[in-house]
């Protein structure tokens, strides 16, 4: 039974990795939507025996959610915004990888000192952890504001699959909850990056920092 | 005890519904008085009981909050602070009834009334509260409150400049505080005051220090005053009487609690408050005598005022520790006799102040003049409490002054370190007393006689009937504590006895029964010979009426209004004496013709320990925060990586 809830782990890795090296906005955009569904389709395989209905219906809240809902908005943030159609990385992709692979490491290693109850699903804390980072990796190293909202979803599943290792069917209330801010995020950052891209003609995040309060070498002279 | 919680109750409702009524301004200010005004009523009894008896009531709830709990302690010493809280919250009120009015649709007076009574109510909650989480709470309640009242003309600049540095100095002192209560509870599960283990020297010497420190930072004793000259004459009148009269005074009843916890005492610990006391008085009133706005020289008198209390509790201190109980407690009753006799004399001085700057529209001593004229309810009043700051019997300001010289001169027939201590407060007493009678002099004779400077003095009106009513029952009280000094022995034993001990209240009071006596009886002598002298006045003139001419009327042709002594050259030899201190800015004009042209003439004074010690300091740390500033370059992924950095940091740091 587990077999197959395994098999989603290593398909939620390489998708971190995928992410890692993607260069086209709207791949990224496709592959965080898929990592997203496999992650919402997980508790439905990890439990023994059959799903509540419960979790049923939720794992199809989700799927339409991340699936569906998400992925429209951001292409049409996409498509308003005009910007390039690449993620415009601030490091290299190698660099990304290999970052992307050390965090891989770091979270094995990570998920064999946290103490947690023992999870029945092989990898899943480490993959948590591992698209958590992903997630962050693609917040830090990527200038467009697009992108953060995509690390943040990332982050999110790392989270949602965290949340499965911690309670295998409950993670319900956690799910809901973090769910809530991440949608609100998305909203928000939705309408601020029409907004950044209407006032500046682009969504480039390093520019933002024109409007920091203190400008570097301004003061004291 | 439960009567003091309903005045709680009251007051946190009654500043809700003012909030609430915000917009209907004569509903708020009805709301806001009304609940002030019977939350006094209600809270003023217990605490005289507790005072007359003696007893101490406790009463206790849980609390959920981390070493809190809903402790509430009345014991004599709270009661004594209690007492002219009520006094003069419930009469500010009354007098703000009238003083806000004319502010009406102009400033949100639902927030004023909301903030003013929160700030009583966290006032209230500081003097009783029995544990430290929950005076922290009130403190910081006390501060966001009084920092809303002080804002209250925000569009000045001055007004938000002033509450801005009083922001900061609360701030510093509630961090002082919290580490001092931190070393006094650590290990305890409850920071309860009863629960507090006895520390160990050293911590006890570092407690004293920090809690000097942050009790300081609201006491305003010199140099942590330097928030105390902005913000209360920024605040309504009505507030600055409330902040000056008892709000600093919170800063005292801290002080005195914490030493409490930390015996036995250390002589130095006397000494530091005896010197620190002893600055602050002189430069309180040398820096009120050289103030140009009428507020400011309040301000700066409080400054003396808590420097005359600080110098009684440090020669109290000295005297404990050299085992001297008679001058210690005289010492101390003279410290918490004074605290009582200020709140009420300085409440008093700042709604005269207020009226004055609600009649004139301004309370620049060089714009006044002559008010006593066109404000003949307000004038004697204003002297009154003049004559109490000024230490002059028969008002109450000398009784409580008169305790402490009592003290002092009882321990020069001694030898060592108490002798000495006698002998500064005596001398600095004396002096600072001469030079607070200079200050009032010079403020009230400019603003109140002679001819008015300008046309808004000359237009001034009298104050509404309200703040007549709240000035003339504080003079009645100021009166009254003069006058009624041995009736007022029992309650300050009960208050000394559960502040510092028993014997000292028993020293206290057996040592100045007597004196009392004499003190009340040469009040009525005096007060006998100026009703005498009246009548006689009254006989001689027989019904006529004297003639009247111009003040300043000497010879002169021509005269002018600007012929008087304007404040800064009533004061011009004395403040040249003082300039190393004072270092007042000015331009004299030098007469070199027979005849002169056009001069000018400017002197202003600064706030010297202000720019010369705090701005250099702050000036440097700036600087430094600066060179950081490449930290905070605004690019958002970065600061994202610091997020991330600092909660993987923290991770591997707890594996």
């Amino acid at each position: 039974m587990h077999t197959f809830a395994e098999l989603i782990i290593v398909f939620v890795i390489l998708l971190d990795l995928a992410l890692a090296v993607t260069g086209s906005l709207s791949s990224c955009i496709r592959l965080v939507a898929m990592q997203g569904v496999v992650a919402g389709l997980l508790p439905l395989l990890a439990g023994s025996g059959a799903p509540h209905t419960r979790a049923v219906i939720f794992a199809v809240v989700i799927v339409i959610l991340k699936g569906a809902v998400f992925p429209r908005l951001l292409m049409r943030a996409r498509d308003k915004s005009g910007a390039r159609k690449d993620v415009e990385p601030l490091i290299s992709y190698p660099a990304s990888i290999l970052l992307c692979l050390g965090a891989f490491i770091a979270s094995s290693w990570l998920g064999s000192r946290l103490p947690l109850p023992q999870a029945n699903v092989a990898w899943i804390v480490p993959a948590s952890l591992s698209t958590i980072f992903t997630g962050f990796l693609l917040i830090t190293t990527r200038s467009k504001a697009i992108t953060q909202v995509l690390g943040y979803l990332v982050i999110e599943n790392g989270i949602y699959i965290f949340g499965l290792a911690l309670f295998v069917e409950q993670p319900l209330m956690v799910e809901l909850a973090i769910l809530l801010d991440v949608f609100v995020a998305v909203f928000v950052m939705g309408i601020a990056i029409f907004h950044i891209s209407r006032e500046f003609d682009h969504i480039d995040t390093a520019e933002l920092s024109e409007l920091s309060d203190w400008r570097r070498g301004e003061y004291g002279k | 005890m439960l009567l003091v919680l309903l005045s709680l109750i009251i007051l946190v409702l009654s500043s809700a519904v003012a909030l609430c009524l915000g917009r209907v301004p004569s509903r708020a200010q009805d709301a806001g008085a009304y609940g002030a005004a019977a939350a006094s009523l209600a809270g003023l009894f217990p605490a005289l009981r507790t005072l007359l008896t003696g007893n101490t009531e406790t009463v206790s709830f849980p609390w959920s909050v981390p070493l809190g709990s809903l402790t509430f302690t009345l014991d004599p010493l709270a009661a004594f602070f209690l007492v002219p809280l009520f006094i003069l919250t419930g009469l500010s009120a009354v007098y703000g009834v009238d003083y806000l009015k004319g502010y009406a649709g102009k400033k949100p007076l639902g927030l004023a009334w909301g903030a003013f009574n929160t700030l009583t109510a966290a006032m209230v909650l500081v003097f009783t509260a029995g544990n430290a989480v929950l005076f922290m709470l009130g403190w910081e309640l006390m501060a966001a409150a009084s920092f809303l009242l002080v804002l209250f003309e925000h569009e000045k600049p001055q007004v938000r400049r002033a509450a801005f540095i009083y922001l900061t100095a609360g701030g510093a002192g509630a961090l002082m505080l919290l580490a001092a209560f931190s070393l006094l509870g650590a290990g305890s599960a409850v920071l309860d005051f009863s629960s507090f283990p006895s520390p160990s020297r050293g911590i006890a010497s570092a407690v004293f220090l920090l809690a000097l420190c942050g009790f300081g930072f609201k006491a305003g004793f010199v140099p942590l005053h330097i928030w105390l000259p902005e913000a209360h004459p920024a605040a309504p009148s009505q507030v600055s009487a409330v902040m000056s009269g008892i709000m600093i005074k919170t800063g005292i009843y801290g002080i005195i609690r914490v030493l409490g916890f930390i015996k036995p005492w250390e002589e130095w610990w006397g000494w530091t408050l005896l010197i620190i006391g002893a600055v602050s008085c002189l430069l309180g009133a040398l820096f009120a005598l050289a103030q140009h706005e009428l507020k400011r020289v309040l301000a700066y008198s409080s400054i003396e005022n808590i420097g005359i209390i600080l110098m009684a509790l440090g020669l109290g201190m000295v005297g404990v520790v050299c085992g001297a109980d008679t001058l210690a407690g005289l010492a101390f009753a003279g410290a918490l006799l004074h605290v009582m006799n200020h709140s009420l004399f300085k409440g008093l001085l700042f709604m005269g102040a207020g009226s004055v700057l609600h009649a004139a529209g301004t309370a620049e001593l060089e714009a006044l003049g002559g008010l006593a004229k066109r404000m003949p309810r307000t004038a004697p009043l204003f002297l009154a409490g003049s004559a109490a700051a000024c230490a002059l019997p028969p008002f109450n300001g000398f009784a409580g002054e008169f305790l402490v010289y009592l003290g002092a001169f009882r321990s020069l027939n001694s030898t060592g370190s108490i002798a000495l201590a006698g002998m500064v407060s005596g001398l600095v007493l004396a002096s600072a007393g001469a030079l607070a009678a200079a200050a009032f002099t010079r403020a009230g004779g400019t603003a109140f006689l002679g001819e008015p400077r300008t046309a808004r003095a000359a237009a001034a009106h009298e104050a509404g009937p309200l703040m007549i009513f709240a000035m003339r029952a504080l003079a009645l009280l100021c009166l009254l504590g003069g006058l009624a000094g041995p009736f007022l022995l029992l309650p300050l034993g009960t208050a000394v006895a559960s502040g510092f001990g028993l014997n000292f209240a028993l020293a206290a009071t057996e040592a100045a029964t007597v004196p009392f006596a004499y003190v009340s009886a040469g009040g009525l002598i005096l007060l006998a010979m100026i009703a005498i002298a009246a009548a006689k006045r009254r006989a001689f003139l027989g019904g006529k009426k004297p003639a009247e001419g111009v003040t300043w009327d000497c010879g002169y042709a021509a005269p002018s209004a600007r012929m008087q002594y304007g404040a800064s050259s009533f004061s011009q030899p004395l403040t040249d004496f003082f300039q190393p201190i004072l270092r007042k800015l000015g331009q004299y004009p030098v007469i070199s013709e027979y005849f002169p042209g056009r001069a000018s003439f400017s002197t202003e004074t600064q706030a010297v320990l202000y720019n010369s010690l705090y701005m250099p300091v702050a000036v440097r740390i700036r600087d430094l925060a600066f060179r950081f500033s490449w930290l905070q370059h605004g690019r958002l992924q970065i600061y994202i990586m610091y997020i991330v950095v600092t909660l993987m940091g923290l991770l591997l740091w707890k594996l």
